[in-house]
């Protein structure tokens, strides 16, 4: 039995020690916004914030957890979808099949979060997430326009 | 005829979620039908004819046939409705029919199968008459109701208004009394011009964004249902291979695990509580294969087949214009090319996945799939039940790209399982590697390629031999006649108006010589205009060359007879800025191709450090789809186009050693990832006099553009995909 703080919720599991983080979030708390796509920290499908940092949940064992440690999923990243990167995705049509889009939602988020006007380069060297469908565009100007309503705020 | 008042089956995905919660157990969800009482029809709003479903706060729900799997499909076909309803945009949602319901109702949405980009194109008529059809039943109701002459009546936004006596009303007060009136014989119909469209034809936004973006999405995987069990499973890693036997008391008493049970002949599944552990078991479970004969085969054997099919001479001929055998072999000048191009996976991002409960009269599933129908038929035939014992509950899919079409693999995977859990919910999950090892796999092929020119450097001759493995072979022997597959020639058609030719080449012999193998292959997003595409536009450039020509001229005096190709080469090179000066070692490259009843061109801006290092700085891109119902929308499928097409020229490679596939997961085969994305402008030219498909005309052009625009860097051809294999210093 473990403890996790997920969205500000502590939540009590009952997992394997070698039990993915991913694994954990969706099928013992039920949270299914982080999605499997590798299992093998490629993809970027299962990001997360631990305490505010972006990480691969599928290769986040739950064994390395520390209480304490806060865990924010795309489905509390905002209270209503109103997060800067969530309103930019939504203004330019970001997702085609959108199964990659919380992990590139919450890979832009954390970006924002560090660096509140990353440039070209630096979201070259952030946004590493697959997305299968070639969103990276869209993802790309999502991410500057997220970007100005920060300062605009 | 009256037709009885139907109540609307509003996502019956979440009528069972929900009254499962409540505490109602499983609801399996047989036959909920479209029946009930009027008072449930106001509630849930009316189906006023099989399209269009009005609820009383006219919120029009548009009927959606075809998958949505990231394309806009769902997007496009409901501005289709709208435009011809007169519905609110603002006021327009959609909902999945279920191909069981289908069948029940005589096909009455008629094919539901999503691929070959027929999504818009095959329907477009048959929704267009539906809305329309469901406009003027409401627009009679109206008028029966104020006893006017429905000629006195103008609609707009879903409001009916009779000037002479100012009376109005709307959508939502009439649907009841529209659905009780005959319907309009579809065939009298007048549709639109589209000219005068309004909602179709507009860079509308996406209707299915939101739950993207907050995690709410459902997809397949997600699918909870209570008393679920989880299941992973493994086939035979050696494609044709059979199970011998498993160990089960060896992780029988692992955490969460149920039972491990064998799926048909050639694969295994572990059962469990979560998917986590049923894996965890799979892992430690002891199989023993029987890898049969195919463990002989490799790469390097399947290279050996296909290259002595370059000159075999079992191929046949769909294209033969004079001699251009001889013609060539009398030529002053002569080019001779091969080339070749890899087995692909698609890599969805979703696993492939499916939950089925089996009991011993019914069978339903919850699947991502392409084909409804085909899930339907696949579940069915598994059960070892009539199809009318059998539904179907369609997620939309995290990326389809052909992967998810016909053959429903996994869908009768899931059955298999769940059929040795009576009345109980099975979830299987394929892992990244088991997709990878079992995929259907984009054909491997080369291409022998040979051109004669005369001392002008005028082209007299061309011979293209294509020799390589044939999709029909594998999935649809019945499409090949006498043995002549001229799937495998999409792209160098002679025929217009799906994938031809676009050249005029007084002599010319174009072949195919089926070489097979025991890798199963199947549609990849493009399909064979990708590989054709590549052979025959790198080799047009060669040719170009060694004629001492401009790339794009060269094209164009070849072109006169093919305008619709030429018109989007020289839209692609306009804006591409052809022969306009470039920074200091950037390089232009240009292709055309045409697939899916469109025409596609493309121009490519890279670079090659003196490393061999390669950047595509930029990528102009134009389509002709004869129709565009959603510029914006065509333009992400355009710019998706880029991103597939460029991971399998840079990266994309599906090996054999021993019977199997090498490449297992991403760090093996790698995608492309943002920062290596070019700038892509799209460029819609739509002459609206044909419907053209979307989702996969323009990645044909991708590869060959960039290659060429190598060429042009480094003075020297590119034969063989992928890039990452080939030295560019
Ligand atoms: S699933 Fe975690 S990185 Fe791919
Ligand atoms: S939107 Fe489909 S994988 Fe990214």
């Amino acid at each position: 039995m473990a403890k996790l703080n997920i969205n500000g919720k502590i939540r009590d599991v009952q997992a394997e020690a070698g039990t993915p983080l991913l694994w954990v979030i969706r099928e013992q708390v039920g949270l299914t916004g982080t999605k499997y796509g590798c299992g093998v920290a490629q993809c970027g499908a299962c990001s997360v914030h631990i305490n505010g940092e972006v990480r691969r949940s599928c290769s986040v064992l739950i064994s390395d957890m520390k209480p304490g440690d806060r865990i924010v999923t795309i489905e509390g990243l905002s209270a209503t979808g109103s997060h800067p990167v969530q309103r930019a995705w939504a203004a330019l049509d970001v997702p085609q099949c959108g199964y990659c889009q919380s992990g590139q939602i919450m890979a832009a988020a954390a970006l924002l979060g560090k660096n509140p006007q990353p440039s070209d380069a630096d979201i070259d060297a952030a946004m590493t997430n697959i997305c299968r469908c070639g969103t990276y565009q869209r993802i790309r100007a999502g991410v500057h326009m997220a970007a100005e309503m920060v300062k605009k705020a | 005829m009256k037709k009885t008042t139907r109540a609307t089956n509003l996502s019956r995905r979440k009528f069972i979620v929900s009254s499962a919660a409540a505490g109602g157990g499983l609801a399996l969800g047989f036959k909920l039908p479209f029946v009930g009482s009027a008072q449930a029809a106001t509630a849930a709003g009316t189906e006023v004819n099989a399209w269009v479903v009005v609820r009383p706060d006219s919120t029009c729900v548009v009927r959606i046939a075809r998958s949505e799997m990231g394309q806009g499909t769902l997007t496009g076909l409901a501005q289709l409705v709208a435009e011809e309803l007169e519905c609110d945009w603002k006021k327009v949602a959609t909902e999945h029919v279920f191909p069981g319901q289908n069948l029940a109702r005589k096909r009455v949405w008629g094919d539901m199968a999503t691929g070959g980009s027929r999504g818009i194109r095959g329907s477009q008529d048959y929704v267009r008459r539906g809305g329309a059809a469901a406009r003027m039943m409401l627009m009679q109701a109206a008028a029966e109701q104020w006893k006017v002459p429905v000629g006195e009546l103008t609609v707009a936004d879903g409001v009916i208004t009779h000037a002479a006596s100012k009376r109005s009303t709307s959508y939502g007060r009439l649907a009841i009394a529209a659905a009780n009136l005959t319907p309009p014989d579809p065939k009298s119909i007048k549709l639109k011009d589209p000219k005068d469209w309004k909602i179709a034809g507009k860079p509308m936004k996406r209707l299915d964004t939101a739950d993207k973006l907050n995690g709410g999405k459902v997809y397949a995987i997600d699918l909870k249902l209570p008393g679920m069990l989880s299941a992973a499973v493994k086939a035979c890693p050696v494609h044709g291979g059979k199970l011998v036997s498993f160990d089960e008391a060896k992780v029988a008493k692992m955490p969460g695990v149920r039972r491990a049970v064998k799926v048909n002949d050639g694969a295994v599944a572990v059962v469990a509580d979560t998917w986590w552990r049923a894996k965890t078991a799979l892992e430690a479970l002891p199989i023993v294969w029987d890898e049969g004969a195919n463990a002989a085969q490799s790469s390097a054997t399947i290279a050996e087949r296909l290259k002595e099919g370059l000159t075999a001479d079992d191929a046949f001929a769909d294209t033969k214009i004079g001699d251009a055998l001889k013609v060539i072999a009398g030529a002053p000048k002569k080019v001779e090319a091969v080339y070749s191009t890899p087995f692909l996976s698609h890599a969805t991002i979703e696993r492939m996945n499916c939950t089925a409960v089996v009991t011993a009269d019914k069978v339903e599933v919850w699947t991502a799939t392409q084909s409804a129908e085909g899930s339907l038929a696949a579940a069915c035939e598994e059960a070892g039940l009539p199809l009318a014992a059998g539904e179907v509950h369609k997620l939309d899919l995290g990326g389809g790209f052909g992967r998810r079409g016909g053959t429903q693999d996994y869908t009768r995977q899931a059955v298999a399982i769940a059929k040795q859990f009576p009345g109980v919910p099975v979830k299987l999950i394929w892992s990244r590697e088991e997709d990878q090892a079992h995929d259907f796999y984009r054909p491997i092929s080369q291409c022998k390629l040979s051109a004669g020119l005369d001392e002008s450097g005028k082209l007299l001759g061309m011979h293209i031999r294509v020799s390589g493995q044939s999709i029909n072979a594998w999935l649809n022997p019945g499409a090949i006649k006498e043995g002549k597959d001229v799937r495998q020639l999409q792209g160098l058609w002679k025929e217009p108006g799906d994938a031809q030719f676009g050249y005029t080449v007084p002599n010319l012999q174009i072949e195919y010589a089926m070489r097979n193998t025991h890798v199963p292959v199947g549609p990849w997003r493009g399909v064979n205009t990708n590989q054709n595409g590549v052979y025959l536009e790198c080799f047009m450039e060669e040719v170009a060359r060694a004629a001492g020509k401009d790339s794009l001229e060269f094209r164009r005096e070849l072109m006169a007879n093919h305008p619709k190709h030429l018109g989007v080469l020289n839209a692609a090179a306009e804006k591409g800025g052809w022969g306009k000066p470039l920074p200091a070692g950037v390089h232009r490259g240009i292709a055309q191709f045409m697939g899916y009843a469109s025409y596609s061109a493309a121009v490519a801006e890279v670079s090659v450090s003196a490393e061999g290092k390669l950047k595509i700085h930029r990528m102009v891109l134009a389509l002709n789809c004869g129709h565009a119902v959603n510029p914006d929308q065509i333009a992400a499928q355009v710019e998706g186009s880029v991103v597939y097409g460029l991971s399998a020229a840079l990266y994309g490679e599906c090996t054999v050693q021993n019977g199997r596939m090498v490449e297992l997961n991403f760090h093996t085969y790698p995608l492309l990832r943002l920062a290596e994305m070019p700038k892509v402008e799209t460029v819609i030219v739509p002459t609206q006099d044909f419907w053209g498909g979307v989702g996969e005309p323009t990645i044909c052009v991708v590869t060959p553009a960039v290659l060429n625009a190598i060429f042009a860097a480094t003075g020297k051809p590119v034969r063989s995909l992928p890039l990452k294999n080939v030295k560019l210093a």
